[in-house]
């Protein structure tokens, strides 16, 4: 067999964290009962004009400039028309010929590979509403509560060449969006998605193969997944002499596999035409300026800064950033502790994985940081060991508990009491003579076992440090 | 330009028509005017012509991010020829 090479790119869809729609002035509130965040603008009725959302046009700059995009000065819409019940006007207000952004790039790294992946284009647009389909009826139930929610589709150049390259884009487009504070960026509820434009071709060959797009991607897992299945498949097709066909398939994750969406015969023909009930967006040098000026830090300044200012490795201060929430985190524990290293290693540890357990790629925080910063208070100040302060941690945790009275209620101070600690050390050795004795014969390891006794005896509330030291002191 | 029975079939059902073949031979006739009429507009030298998307010369009709009620969901499916369970009713559409 050939050895073969993936193309990949990727269109992410990114719903805006608008208040209101694009179009119109209906909440674009997640959730509520079917249609009720609509009005007859959002579902197409005769005769209405969209108004275009400034915020919109502000978030698309904004997201343009972090993305090292050139911002087009004089942009407008296009109808792309196609027949489908979740969009009630018979087409969707897109942009195709002077997309708000072009031509950018972001900075991607992971274990073996670190490149620029190209943003071809980013265009705004408004989103579809929503199909159930009704088994007793064998009808479609159409809510269009999501339809005219904004949308910023980002198109990469084909430049992704395995799935950890195009993970490692999407986690570091996510964090853009999020510290941009334009996109909340939750795969589960759809604000945001990514589709797989994929094709294989032999090692060495320059030309593309033929690709196909995979859609209904909810988790980066799912991706990961179903690059995996699509690069097999498509080689099995070549292998066995056949052609990879163009077509659009939609990945099914139980089954872990893809199916083709829709035949040939029915190719798209979305006849774009300028829209005419919008005007068109002329953004000025000042205006993209003003947008600038107000850009929080980007992740990649702020890693910067951790490691400059905080002396954190290059590698923990790209994984606190990394996620803009572990990093509000992390300066809000630090502004009580001060001390840049000890809050890194508890957030790199039980921290990230506890906040990882949900389902989905969520992040989810549930310990306020004062709290933390307690934790580790107290570890410093000897008040409980690092094993307590550990098992505190995780016990608190799920009900945001305060530490400093759980450790109260369950009596995990440490023993504060130097003579207790030291009866305890005469009574374990007292009581092991054997061990005592393979100690001085040259078996220093038994210590370990020692001090467990005395920890064990303490019921865990001493530093096994200070017993550590004490057991040598007698044992000489 | 020749507007073939294909074009016909293939725009007829781009657009959801159903033309009976009476309705074929007069839209394709009328298509095929529309065709010409290009066509003479084509003879004209536009190469010092910026091309036209809007008729207004607006710019930047925007509106600010602010909410307003939505219309209550009785009002809205009041249009819809089928509706259930608060949403509209529609054919049976899978992908
Ligand atoms: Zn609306």
């Amino acid at each position: 067999m050939k050895d073969y090479e993936m193309v990949i790119g990727l269109e992410v869809h990114t719903e805006l964290s608008t208040k209101t729609k694009i179009f119109c002035s209906c909440t674009t509130e997640f959730g509520g009962e079917p249609n009720t965040h609509c009005c007859p603008i959002c579902t197409g009725m005769p005769g209405v004009l969209p108004k275009l959302n400034k915020k919109v046009v502000e978030y698309g700059i904004a997201v343009g400039l972090a993305t090292n995009c050139s911002i087009t000065p004089y942009g407008k819409f296009d109808r792309k028309n196609y027949f489908y019940p979740d969009l009630p006007k018979a087409y969707q207000i897109s942009q195709l010929y002077l997309p708000i952004c072009r031509d950018g790039f972001i900075e991607i790294e992971g274990k073996d590979f670190k490149k620029k992946i190209g943003i071809h284009e980013i265009h705004m647009e408004e989103d579809a509403g929503k199909l159930i389909h009704d088994p007793i009826f064998d009808t479609t139930r159409a809510d269009y509560n999501r339809c005219g929610v904004p949308l910023l589709e980002i198109v990469s150049e084909p430049d992704f060449r395995s799935a950890d390259e195009v993970i490692a884009y999407l986690e570091t487009l996510k964090a853009i969006l999020q510290y941009l504070g334009v996109s909340d960026c939750k795969m589960q509820e759809g604000s945001l998605r990514a589709d797989v434009n994929l094709s294989v071709r032999p090692k060495g060959q320059t030309e593309f193969g033929t690709r196909t797009e995979m859609k209904n991607l909810n988790s980066f897992r799912s991706i990961a997944r179903a690059i995996a299945a699509e690069k097999k498949r498509q080689i099995e097709v070549l292998e066995s002499g056949e052609k990879v066909v163009q077509e659009t398939r939609r990945w099914d994750d139980d089954a872990g596999y893809s199916y083709a969406m829709r035949s040939k015969e029915d190719a798209q023909d979305y006849r774009y035409f300028p829209e005419p009930d919008l005007a068109p967006v002329e953004i000025s040098e000042e205006w993209k300026a003003e947008i600038r000026a107000t850009l929080p830090m980007l992740p990649k300044e702020r890693r910067n800064k951790y490691i400059e200012e905080f002396g954190l490795s290059d590698y923990d201060a790209g994984l606190i950033t990394g996620i803009k929430a572990l990093a509000d985190y992390f300066d809000d524990v630090n502004a009580i502790v001060n001390d840049p290293k000890e809050v890194a290693n508890w957030l790199l540890g039980s921290f990230m994985r506890v906040a990882k357990e949900g389902e989905d790629d969520s992040f989810r925080i549930l310990l306020d940081p004062d709290k933390l910063a307690k934790i580790i208070a107290m570890i410093k100040t000897n008040k409980i060991n690092r094993n307590t302060g550990k098992d505190v941690f995780f016990a608190v945790w799920k009900d945001n508990l305060d530490p400093e009275v759980y450790v109260e209620e369950h009596d995990l101070a440490m023993v504060g009491d130097d003579d207790l600690v030291k009866d305890t050390v005469a009574k374990i050795l007292a009581e092991n003579p054997k061990t005592v004795e393979q100690y001085k014969g040259g078996k220093t390891k038994v210590l370990g076992f020692l001090v467990g006794q005395c920890m064990k005896e303490l019921k865990g509330k001493a530093d096994p440090g200070t017993i550590n030291a004490m057991l040598r002191e007698s044992l000489k | 330009m020749i507007i073939t029975d294909e074009i016909i079939e293939y725009v007829s059902s781009l657009a959801r028509l159903d033309l009976n073949a009476e309705e074929k031979i007069k839209i394709k006739g009328e298509i095929e005017k529309i065709i010409d009429y290009m066509d003479i507009l084509n003879t004209l030298d536009t190469a010092d012509v910026e091309p036209m998307s809007h008729v207004l010369p607006a710019v930047n009709v925007f509106r600010e991010d602010e909410v307003v009620p939505s219309y209550p969901r009785d009002e809205i499916l009041k249009n819809a020829p089928d509706s259930d369970e608060g949403a509209f009713r529609v054919p049976k559409t899978v992908e």
